[in-house]
């Protein structure tokens, strides 16, 4: 099952990530690398603590689910799947090519271990909550975590979800927002502000806890809470930098959906650095 | 409604009894609604199995997906609502979470059609089929009667995948007897005839069987078929239909475009070139009653026939 990596053995783990995001973006000539930087530390602390999956029985019904709702952010989970040995390493540098497994968002079939097809925005957090009612009604204690984007909930059906999940008492279920205040077109204080956020999704019924989440130690207590939790789904509102670790990609608009070119890849690896 | 045909139940009230049998054997069923269990008929599953009956509220977008991560856990998902308000308001989250996963979830829209009556266009589907063709890979069907759509329904749950199914809110005319047995996929011959073929489904098909009567009467035998799955299409019935008869005539209770007429029309052309002729809807109708907005919008005995002489006419 899960290798449990030290929150500092987490930390170099993301280092490895961040690399995997730069360089196969950078291969595939297309891609987001902005929120997948973003997600880096919510993803590995899911992946190499908190997430019970088992690569070698990716269907065991008793599973924690993800479900990456914000399926442009696809590069970030490829490469924590890869490193946790769903598939080779080798082959991130296919995403988005053709006959590669590694769709441009994820699809469900592709990958064991991908438990939606997502990518048009604003419905995975529906389909993590018939995983959710599916646990409770076969009596099994799984989580099913779903990452969203603050730009993602701009979609009425997030907070159609939102309701239900919490009229139905999901406690198995974790939304956690990466809250990294760009959307495609620009900030989303000026397109359409969803903030408080906080205050949005307690008023509708959820247990919340805002967090730092690019800070591991934070990460950690917040999933250490959400398994924890009791009674009501339980949101992360996790406050992230876009792009973060690659200071020309930090903050940027412009890094939303654009690859790096050669030039610039070296100087983002440059940057990220090499893991221990 | 417009035929002479006895009357039996509405194929919703076929749904709610395959419901209720389904949940007593197998544990894997769960229906879901969207505060339309009342008059879809799933409130009989409710009642009977409340505890795997979710009512999502009026969330039909949220209902297709929740339905999908249930499909995902391994259950079978029944979700119903109006089967405008279940393909035009879910339509992406059937692509996405139901149809490209395949996953096991059974769409079943009810109220299809005009003939849900005074409610008026806004309840009224007429592009369901267009739409449900535009998923690939799901199954797509509309039981006539009672004792068809208890067949058909029961037939869906067994097989593995996704499927859409619309049922109507008014008493069908009755067209299957006792004991006659209705496959999916499998396009029944309801009359024999060498002249030219009616094609229908639905509430059509009393108003086609009545037309082939009337056409009797005139000395010209029309073979009427029931082509109650759209797909996967029976196509090698209809080629031999085309082909005996050298004619045909579609109808439907939809818009012309993009439903049983086209696929119907496709596979004569692949096969067996032949006139054909269609008598559908050609936009939204209006509140009124069930026979009143037939007559008024062109589903009527008297269409198929002229219809049909039209394409006698093309055929020589």
């Amino acid at each position: 099952m899960s290798p449990k990596l030290t929150q500092a053995e987490c930390a170099e783990m993301c280092v490895r990530i961040r690399r995997h995001i730069i360089e196969m973006i950078h291969a595939a000539g297309s891609g987001h690398p902005g929120g997948s930087l973003s997600a880096t530390e919510l993803v590995t602390a899911l992946y190499f603590h908190f997430l019970r999956q088992d690569p070698q029985h990716a269907d065991a019904p008793d599973r924690d689910r993800f479900i990456l709702s914000k399926g442009h952010g696809v590069p970030v989970q490829y490469a924590a799947m890869a490193e946790r040995g769903y598939f080779p390493i080798a082959d991130l540098t296919t995403l988005r090519h053709i006959d590669s497994r590694l769709e441009g968002h994820p699809v469900k079939g592709t990958l064991p271990g991908i438990e939606a097809s997502t990518g048009a925005l604003g419905q995975g957090l529906s389909i993590a909550c018939g995983h959710a009612l599916a646990g409770r009604l076969d009596g099994r204690d799984f989580i099913t975590y779903c990452l969203l984007g603050d730009g993602e909930i701009n979609e009425g059906q997030v907070w159609e979800a939102a309701l239900f999940a919490a009229h139905q008492r999901l406690e198995r279920l974790v939304a956690i927002v990466d809250a990294n205040h760009i959307q495609l077109d620009g900030y989303t204080a000026d397109i359409l502000d969803t903030e408080p956020l906080v205050d949005k999704w307690r008023s509708f019924g959820w247990n919340v806890i805002e967090i730092d989440g690019n800070d591991l130690a934070q990460v950690f207590a917040a999933y250490e809470a959400a398994g924890a939790n009791l009674g009501r789904p339980f949101c992360i509102i996790a406050r992230t930098i876009k792009g973060k670790g690659v200071s020309f990609m930090e903050n940027s608009v412009a890094w939303h959906g654009v690859a790096p070119d050669a030039e610039q890849t070296a100087a983002a690896l440059a940057e990220i650095g090499e893991a221990r | 409604m417009s035929t002479t045909r006895p009357v039996g139940r509405a194929t919703r009230d076929a749904y709610g009894d395959v419901l209720v049998a389904l949940g007593a054997q197998r544990e894997d069923v769960v229906v879901l609604d969207a505060d339309l269990s009342g008059s879809t008929r799933s409130g009989k599953f409710a009642a009977a199995y409340p505890e795997r009956f979710f009512n999502v509220g009026i969330c039909e977008a949220n209902l297709v997906g929740v339905a999908a991560g249930l499909a995902g856990a391994g259950k079978t998902a029944f979700i119903s609502s109006f089967s405008s308000f279940l393909l035009c308001k879910g339509f992406d989250q059937l692509r996405m979470a139901v149809a490209y996963p395949r996953e096991n979830v059974k769409i079943i829209g009810t109220h299809g059609g005009i003939t849900l009556g005074e409610d008026g266009a806004s309840q009224m589907s007429i592009e369901d089929f267009a739409l449900a063709l535009g998923l690939p890979g799901v199954v797509v069907c509309h039981p006539a009667d009672d004792a068809s759509a208890l067949q058909l329904l029961t037939q869906i749950a067994a097989a593995d995948g996704p499927a859409y199914v619309r049922l109507g809110r008014e008493k069908a005319p009755t067209i299957y007897g006792e004991g006659q047995s209705v496959e999916l996929g499998r396009a029944e011959v309801l009359r024999g005839g060498d002249d030219l073929t009616i094609v229908a489904n639905g509430m059509m098909l009393g108003l086609a069987l009545d037309a082939a009567e009337q056409l009797a009467a005139q000395g010209v035998q029309a073979r009427v078929i029931d082509v109650h799955t759209l797909r996967p299409l029976d196509e090698a019935t209809l080629a031999a239909a085309a082909r005996e008869t050298g004619a045909l005539v579609v109808v439907e209770e939809h818009l012309r475009v993009a439903g049983l007429g086209s696929v119907v029309a496709q596979a004569v052309v692949q096969h067996a070139p032949a006139p054909m002729r269609f008598v559908g809807l050609d936009g939204y109708a209006e509140s009124g009653s069930p026979s009143a907005l037939l007559a008024k919008y062109g589903l009527t005995c008297e269409a198929i026939v002229g219809a049909a002489q039209e394409v006698l006419a093309a055929k020589r």
